[in-house]
């Protein structure tokens, strides 16, 4: 029962503040509900026994990501910016788009058989001593399974960051 | 029964009432250990600055963080005008929810830890705590004033600068250990039978400084540098939500602190703590008698200065102070002499241990701040950046490679020394370059428009 009420509690949160960051019209709330969109996921990690991907997400995306995009926001003129049109007006093709992916994940679910939050582990502290370290487990998978993709992820990473900077370099 | 909801919570209580009221103990007695440390910090300022701080309130000033307490809650709680009431709000509290939050994962000894023992530990409480920003951010843009902006601004970039060195300087210690459970991190250091201070000198270097940058403390206090930001983001914020940002930072002080007990200086390992385990008897397990001693020590020092207190209630007061001593080292004395208590020599001599370590830690951090001016903005930045980051970065790269030398020779505990250090001399020499080139050619482009903006 703690299981579904937690899992419908983050959803909850989840889809809440998504559909609120959408909606406010003043900036920095939206990033407030961004951080907290970011977080209820991090908790429905954290249900599904991912503890590394729960603190990743945090580190990264709240910490990290997060704290540069408020700290960009406050730099922008937010007076200039709220007389400039804030929503895209492509109206049909955000429906299209929408419709598209109910369609998935209710096929999803039909196909599974299953609610959402159904199936979920239960928290037991006994069957969780019996899973592999989790953070050991992502690392395995990313040096062992996957090390290609993986370096080429990251040299990817590497270009994008050089090309920041000589383009950030004034020149001389 | 039938309610969901109140089924859930039976479930939770069940599981989890342990943590629950660890955690609740915790929320209600960090403001007073709070206190007290604003206290010492006044204390050893007046000390350095040859003067005597507080010494109106109780002996030797010592119920002043009460009255300090009781001063803050009934003060006027204002809110600007044209402040965004919610965030307004919601700022300060965030700041010290991430706080507490943190320091859920720390262990203070083998036996007590306020979460359960997760896997991720030591992510977790960096994780969270770096959370904290938020607070300082919102709070500064939510005052709509520019001062408070301006700190706000010189915070999210002070800590995006300087998370990057302190998590390279992690990296470097955690490559040791191979886990990042907290327990794990400490046994690892009680097997190896040294401290990874010794085996990662400059990480702990490295964490220190950028762990100062973290908690906002001078030398790095721009965000709140009174003699230009008036006091920073927390300038429109009074009373208690001011409070709350108080007791955020010296949480968050604890949580770098502990953070830096854990994994470098041994946790709640004592000196030499393999020795305890030998049979027989050596001389170093005296070492045991230390903590009893020094409360010892304290007592008869309350003890000494009681006839001197102007008043009979405070003369009580400092006699009750050396009473607490004298029980404490009999708490101490007990696990090493009594070989029933045996079992709980662990737990109580690491709790000491570990208390002892991160109070030193934080000493450190007030002796800095009465030592060193402040740091310019791009002073601060170019620290971070140009010196730091790259340190930090040199010294993963060759404590990885000392390492596999290391287990190339089958080399253990002291034995790591012999290619630990060259590492650490070589990073050194790396520091030396590039503060050399920093020299060169560093200075005349500091004063640029960008770094300009920040200054206030």
């Amino acid at each position: 029962m703690l299981d579904k009420v937690l899992f419908y509690f983050f959803a909850g949160t989840a889809v809440a503040s998504g559909v609120l960051m959408v909606t406010r019209r003043n900036v920095v709330h939206s990033a407030i509900f961004l951080i907290t969109a970011l977080l209820a996921t991090a908790g429905i990690f954290l249900q599904l026994r991912a503890e590394f991907l729960f603190i990743v997400q945090i580190i990264l995306y709240v910490g990290g990501i997060m704290v540069l995009f408020v700290f960009v926001i406050m730099l922008v003129n937010l007076d200039v910016a709220l007389q400039q049109i804030q929503f895209a007006r492509q109206r049909w093709v955000g429906l299209f788009v929408a419709l598209a992916l109910a369609a998935q994940v209710s096929f999803m679910f039909w196909t599974s058989g299953k609610m959402p939050g159904q199936g979920l582990p239960v928290l037991t502290a006994a069957a969780a001593t019996k899973l592999p370290p989790n953070s050991e487990a992502v690392a395995r998978s990313l040096f062992e399974s996957y090390l290609l993709p993986f370096e080429i992820a990251s040299v990817l990473l590497l270009v994008a960051m050089i090309g920041a900077v000589v383009m950030a370099k004034k020149r001389a | 029964m039938t309610n969901p909801i109140i089924q859930a919570t039976i479930e939770f209580l069940k599981a989890f009432w342990a943590p629950l009221l660890c955690g609740v103990a915790i929320v209600a007695v960090l403001p007073l250990i709070v206190g007290y440390i604003v206290l010492v910090e006044r204390k050893l300022m007046a000390d350095m600055q040859a003067r005597l701080g507080p010494m109106r309130v109780g002996p030797h000033g010592l119920l002043q963080p009460i009255a300090d307490a009781v001063k803050l809650l009934i003060k006027e709680d204002i809110i600007p005008d044209n402040a965004d009431k919610l965030v307004f709000w919601l700022a300060p509290v965030l700041s010290v929810g991430a706080a507490l939050l943190s320091l859920a994962g720390l262990a203070i000894g083998p036996a007590f830890q306020i979460a359960q023992d997760i896997n991720i530990g030591i992510l977790f409480v960096v994780g969270v705590s770096a959370l904290g920003i938020f607070g300082i951010v919102l709070g500064g843009w939510a005052s709509n004033s520019h001062y408070s902006l301006m700190g706000a601004l010189r915070s999210s970039a002070q800590l995006v600068s300087y998370e990057t060195a302190a998590g390279m300087a992690l990296v470097s210690a955690l490559l040791f250990t191979g886990t990042l459970n907290i327990k794990s991190i400490v046994e690892a250091q009680s097997n190896e039978g040294i401290w990874f201070v010794m085996l990662a000198p400059v990480a702990f270097f490295t964490y220190l400084v950028a762990s100062i940058a973290e908690t906002n403390r001078a030398p790095f206090d721009l965000p709140e540098a009174e003699s230009e930001l008036v006091s920073g983001y927390m300038t429109e914020f009074s009373g208690f939500r001011w409070s709350l940002y108080f007791l955020a930072e010296y949480a968050n002080m604890i949580v770098v602190a502990s953070v830096a007990t854990t994994l470098f200086l041994g946790g709640w390992l004592r000196p030499f703590s393999k020795v305890h385990e030998l049979p027989g008897f050596h001389l170093l397990n005296l070492l045991d008698f230390v903590p009893v001693l020094l409360m010892v020590a304290i007592g008869v020092y309350c003890l000494q200065r009681t006839p001197k207190q102007p008043t009979r209630v405070q003369q009580m007061f400092m006699f009750a102070v050396a009473g607490l001593c004298f029980v404490l080292g009999l708490v101490l004395l007990v696990p090493v002499v009594v070989p029933i208590a045996k079992p709980f020599y662990a737990g109580i001599h690491g709790g000491f241990w570990f208390i002892l370590k991160v109070s030193l830690y934080i000493y450190f951090f007030m002796w800095l701040r009465f030592t060193i001016p402040r740091y310019r903005f791009d002073q601060l930045m170019r620290l971070g950046w140009h010196f730091l980051i790259p340190l930090s970065i040199v010294n993963v790269l060759l404590v990885g490679v000392a390492l596999i030398a290391g287990s190339y020779f089958h080399l253990q505990g002291w034995g790591l020394l012999l290619v630990t250090t060259p590492a650490a001399i070589i990073t050194l020499i790396v520091a030396f370059l590039i503060l050399a080139i920093e020299k060169e050619h560093g200075a005349p482009q500091d004063q640029s428009a960008a770094s300009d903006f920040y200054a206030g």
